[in-house]
């Protein structure tokens, strides 16, 4: 038996008797005999959480990826996560706190979450932010859905500079919703729009920086937008965005991302943060929860959440997102890590990371056979070409304790065809990396193209 | 009896004052951060990234120093309820203690610092922990496979839904309504309407059930299918299942198991057994990952044989004696950027391993006998809507006490924050008036349920003796009742925006 039960069994047998019953199964003896399990789960029997614990280390410790210096990114980055933001982000009065349905005993979280909107809205440029949606791929699709019900169209220009997964969820998600959605391929590293004004446009979709992380010119985005009366979603990077320009300086409508890089450990892939931002225009449609300020009944300062006419626990089958439980957590995190980041530190860790990829960009393409995939400028993160497939040379870059970046061909984005090509690496440099990191990837890189 | 180790009654939750806001204690000049000395030379942003594309201002965000951070943080915490302080039995939401060692799980390097685009080869580790994950809640479940993805329930249900829209195409069966009760929580019919069906909802009967007849008027072969939380909202058990299943069946559709409640019936009963096809379940529930106040949740979907080929893709699977993905033969597509939110998976696998088959079962054993001797200890006061044994929640309701004394169920719920305790679930599910919706959960002890009912008594007591005090409620908390009008009618979601409301 467990640990966490507190009944003795002298309490059971009290509280059983109460009910008039005499063994523990007699409260389940109102279910339909044919759909009672007979002789348990199965399922192993338990063990104490030390085993488990040793069990579950000796797993960990298989994944050999754990231990490499990490140059993979395309949306899941290997930050540095200073302790104090370790500690704070897991007391446990928010790690075990529960959606903030009654605002009197929720104020951490909700003016947590009122500061984390601050940031992102800060962050994006634009005037309202949401409390957060599960990652970047979940607000790209509520991107869509936000944009299909306020144009009342359906089709959308999805350019395949957008992450292939979330490319690949928007298309999943369409299924349901209808959405017609073409993919705009890239030439040289950047978006090639189609002009021509359009009666079906519901959004036009770029990456700032796109997932090989070039940057693209977002007016011409903008101006496809509004041929046809579209909205602009820009998907962007929360560190890139200290040093480029703002989705919302760019026009764009709606902003969505991936908020990992901050204070949220590459885990996997998740648990992550969907970053979502847009127009105060658009504020009735915002998908999931928002936190606004209010006054309690003694004229003291009060967060709750807000606009809840829009949920679905309100609105049911007409609503336009399911979004229920979301991201709080990290969502609490990165106000914690910008906090600690500060202005100055955020800009820093930032340019950090630009001054380190460039290097390293320009150091590897001295390399014989290694070229930039494109000569778009980029912020953190660039494409190489290295004229032969790319896993093999991962493979080799492991072997030297090196993650060498991601494999464009991995990133399936679902639709048969295989990115940009099967020998495109995306390579990332962060504030982690030092001058012998970089040294050792040029070294490991040079060494696996030339055998 | 010994002392209640639920209340949170001694919680100092000191000072009258609002927190600050960290834009508030911010300072330029001041500055938390350390980077690491890494010996690459600086370079000036203008030789990295050209004049259209540079920013011209510098991002502000805010500036502190690190006791302040810590400072500010900490005391936002102390106006926060958490499991880990009191009970706190929100119906339908399953908030049991979450044991501390899968937070060590979810903090091991060897899974926390993994990169998701990582080779197969360097992750072994994880894709073993995702099967046996999956083999373990298809055993628990009683279905043939599992998604791991979907990063919440909600997210769980619309992949549900996309599977049963996926296998009635491939049929060349293009149906277009899905059933669904009355009861239902509201991501249900939101799913249903997000996956391109239309909801059509079946009304419940007297006893809180599923109306068998009214079922049947309303099924079709245009049907794709029927969504039922069993138990249902109510805490009642759907007995008439078989019945159910046979009809829904019977017409071609599939029956879609919303795991809300999956707590109730682990290791007692399966969804598989009761002839579902498709089932979400909410790891934050049932198998205690930490809600993080709002998230993250996990909402794997589990299925019968027939929909397996069209599960999210790409699937970890068992490739000789190691493991690798693969892409289903027509799956959907993804439902993620990545593989799911994999260290709240950890968590849960942590917890199904320490409890295992027998474990599980106590736990729904204790989660439905803790609801049901609190059912029966209120009927005096705060009558079962549904005078029946019920299963891990019981909603009882406060329409006699607001006919009485004008409390209404949501005074009550502000009063139990004043006596120590979260309050339940309100006004859900919507076909009971005045509904308080209470789940104590298996881990709270009896002493804590004798502390909650004697409370619940008290306040039921006083809105005879003093209805003014009881509907004045909370008044121990950090702020009052909060004015939501107003939050709506002018919408302050930031700081910049609380600015120009004038309010800074």
């Amino acid at each position: 038996m467990p640990n966490y039960l507190p009944h003795t069994a002298e309490q059971d047998a009290a509280m059983l008797s109460f009910l008039g019953l005499e063994r523990l199964e007699d409260l389940f003896a109102h279910l339909p005999a044919a759909v009672r399990l007979a002789g348990g789960l199965p399922i192993p029997a338990g063990r104490s959480e030390l085993d488990v614990l040793d069990g579950l280390a000796a797993l960990a410790d298989r994944n050999v990826a754990a231990g490499l210096t990490c140059f993979a990114g395309v949306g899941a980055y290997d930050h540095d996560i200073p302790p104090v933001v370790r500690a704070l982000a897991s007391r446990s009065e928010f790690v075990t706190a529960y959606t903030p349905y009654q605002p009197e005993v929720a104020q951490g979280v909700l003016q947590a979450l009122f500061e984390y909107q601050t940031l992102v809205a800060r962050l994006s440029g634009l005037p309202v932010a949401n409390a957060s949606l599960y990652d970047g791929a979940a607000s790209l699709v509520e991107a869509l859905n936000l944009a299909a019900s306020t144009t009342g169209r359906q089709g959308v220009l999805l350019s395949r500079g957008v992450h292939p997964h979330w490319r690949a969820a928007a298309r999943t998600f369409a299924a349901g919703t209808g959405h017609q959605i073409e993919e705009v391929p890239l030439v040289g590293g950047v978006t090639a729009w189609p002009m021509g004004a359009r009666d079906d446009l519901a959004a036009v979709v770029v990456g700032y920086p796109n997932y090989l992380g070039y940057l693209e010119d977002v007016a011409i985005a903008r101006a496809v937008a509004d041929e046809s009366g579209a909205l602009l979603v820009v998907a962007g990077d929360p560190v890139a965005a200290a040093l480029v320009r703002s989705a919302g300086s760019w026009g764009a409508d709606v902003f969505v991302g991936e908020g990992q890089a901050l204070g949220t450990a590459l885990s996997f892939g998740g648990p992550y943060l969907g970053l979502f931002a847009v127009r105060e225009e658009l504020v009735r449609r915002l998908p999931g929860r928002i936190v606004g300020e209010t006054a309690d009944t003694a004229g003291r300062r009060a967060f709750v959440t807000t606009l809840r006419a829009r949920e679905q626990d309100i609105r049911r089958e007409r609503a336009t997102s399911n979004v229920c439980t979301n991201q709080t957590l990290m969502a609490v995190t990165a106000a914690i890590q910008l906090g600690w980041l500060g202005t100055d530190g955020l800009h820093e860790m930032a340019l950090r990371c630009a001054s380190g990829a460039h290097e390293l960009a320009e150091r590897v393409t001295q390399i014989p056979g290694v070229q930039a995939a494109s000569e778009a400028p980029f912020v953190r993160e660039f494409a190489l070409r290295l004229g032969r497939p790319v896993e093999p040379v991962l493979a080799a870059m492991a072997r030297r304790g090196i993650l060498g970046g991601v494999a464009a061909r991995a990133l399936d984005p679902g639709d048969g065809t295989r990115g940009e090509g099967d020998d495109v690496l995306i390579v990332t440099v962060t504030e982690r990396h030092r001058a012998r990191d970089l040294d050792a990837y040029v070294a490991a890189l040079g060494e696996a193209v030339a055998s | 009896m010994s002392a209640a180790g639920g209340r949170a009654a001694s919680a100092p939750l000191v000072g009258r004052e609002s927190e600050p806001t960290m834009f508030e204690l911010s300072s330029p000049g001041r500055s938390a951060a350390q980077l690491r000395e890494t010996g690459i030379a600086p370079r000036a942003l203008e030789a990295m990234i050209p004049a259209p594309h540079r920013r011209d201002d510098r991002l502000v965000t805010v500036d502190l120093a690190e006791r302040d951070l810590v400072g500010h943080v900490t005391r936002l915490s102390a106006r926060q309820y958490s499991v880990d302080l009191g009970a706190y039995p929100l119906g339908s939401c399953t908030m049991k203690y979450n044991p501390k060692m899968a937070d060590e799980v979810a903090a091991l390097a060897g899974l926390a610092h993994v990169h998701p685009a990582a080779d197969a080869s360097l992750t072994q580790g994880w894709l073993e922990l995702l099967v046996t994950l999956e083999e373990r809640l298809c055993g628990i479940t009683g279905m043939a496979a599992a998604t791991l993805q979907p990063a919440a329930g909600a997210a769980g249900e619309l992949t549900g839904l996309l599977l049963m829209r996926a296998y009635h195409r491939a049929r060349g069966d293009a149906r277009r309504r899905v059933l669904i009760p009355d009861s239902a929580h509201g991501t249900n019919p939101a799913s249903v309407t997000l996956s391109g069906y239309q909801v059509t909802t079946v009304p419940s009967t007297e006893r809180g059930l599923v109306d068998l007849e009214a079922l049947a008027a309303r099924l079709g072969d245009d049907v794709a299918g029927i969504m039922l939380t069993n138990p249902n909202t109510v805490g009642l058990f759907e007995e008439d299942i078989e019945p159910i299943a046979e009809l829904v069946h019977g017409v071609g559709g599939l029956l879609y198991y919303d795991g809300a409640n999956l707590n109730a019936i682990l290791g007692q009963a399966r969804p598989g057994d009761m002839g579902f096809d498709i089932v979400h379940m909410n790891l934050h529930k049932t198998f205690a990952t930490p809600h993080g106040g709002g998230g993250p949740g996990a909402g794997p979907v589990a299925v019968g044989e027939s929909l397996v080929d069209f599960l999210p893709g790409p699937r970890p699977v068992r490739r000789g004696d190691g493991y690798g993905w693969e892409a289903p033969a027509r799956s959907i597509g993804r439902v993620h950027g990545w593989h799911g939110n994999a260290l709240v998976l950890a968590r849960a696998l942590a917890y199904i391993e320490t409890h295992g088959a027998e474990g599980l079962a106590a736990v729904a054993e204790h989660a439905v006998l803790n609801a049901n001797w609190l059912r029966r200890r209120l009927a005096a006061v705060l009558p079962a809507a549904f005078d029946r044994p019920c299963m891990h929640e019981c909603v009882v309701t406060a329409t006699a006490l607001k006919e009485a004394t004008g409390v209404r169920a949501l005074d009550v719920a502000k009063s139990l924050l004043d006596e120590g305790f979260h309050a339940p679930t309100v006004y859900f599910p919507l076909i009971v008036d005045e509904a308080l919706m209470i789940e104590p959960t298996e881990t709270e002890s009896p002493e804590t349920l004798v502390a909650l009912a004697e409370a619940l008594e008290r306040i039921v007591a006083r809105a005879h003796d003093d209805p003014e005090r009881v509907h004045a409620a909370p008044l121990a908390t950090p702020v009052g009742r909060v004015d939501e009008a107003r939050a709506a009618r002018t919408l302050v979601a930031t700081e910049d925006m609380a600015a120009r409301a004038g309010l800074r």
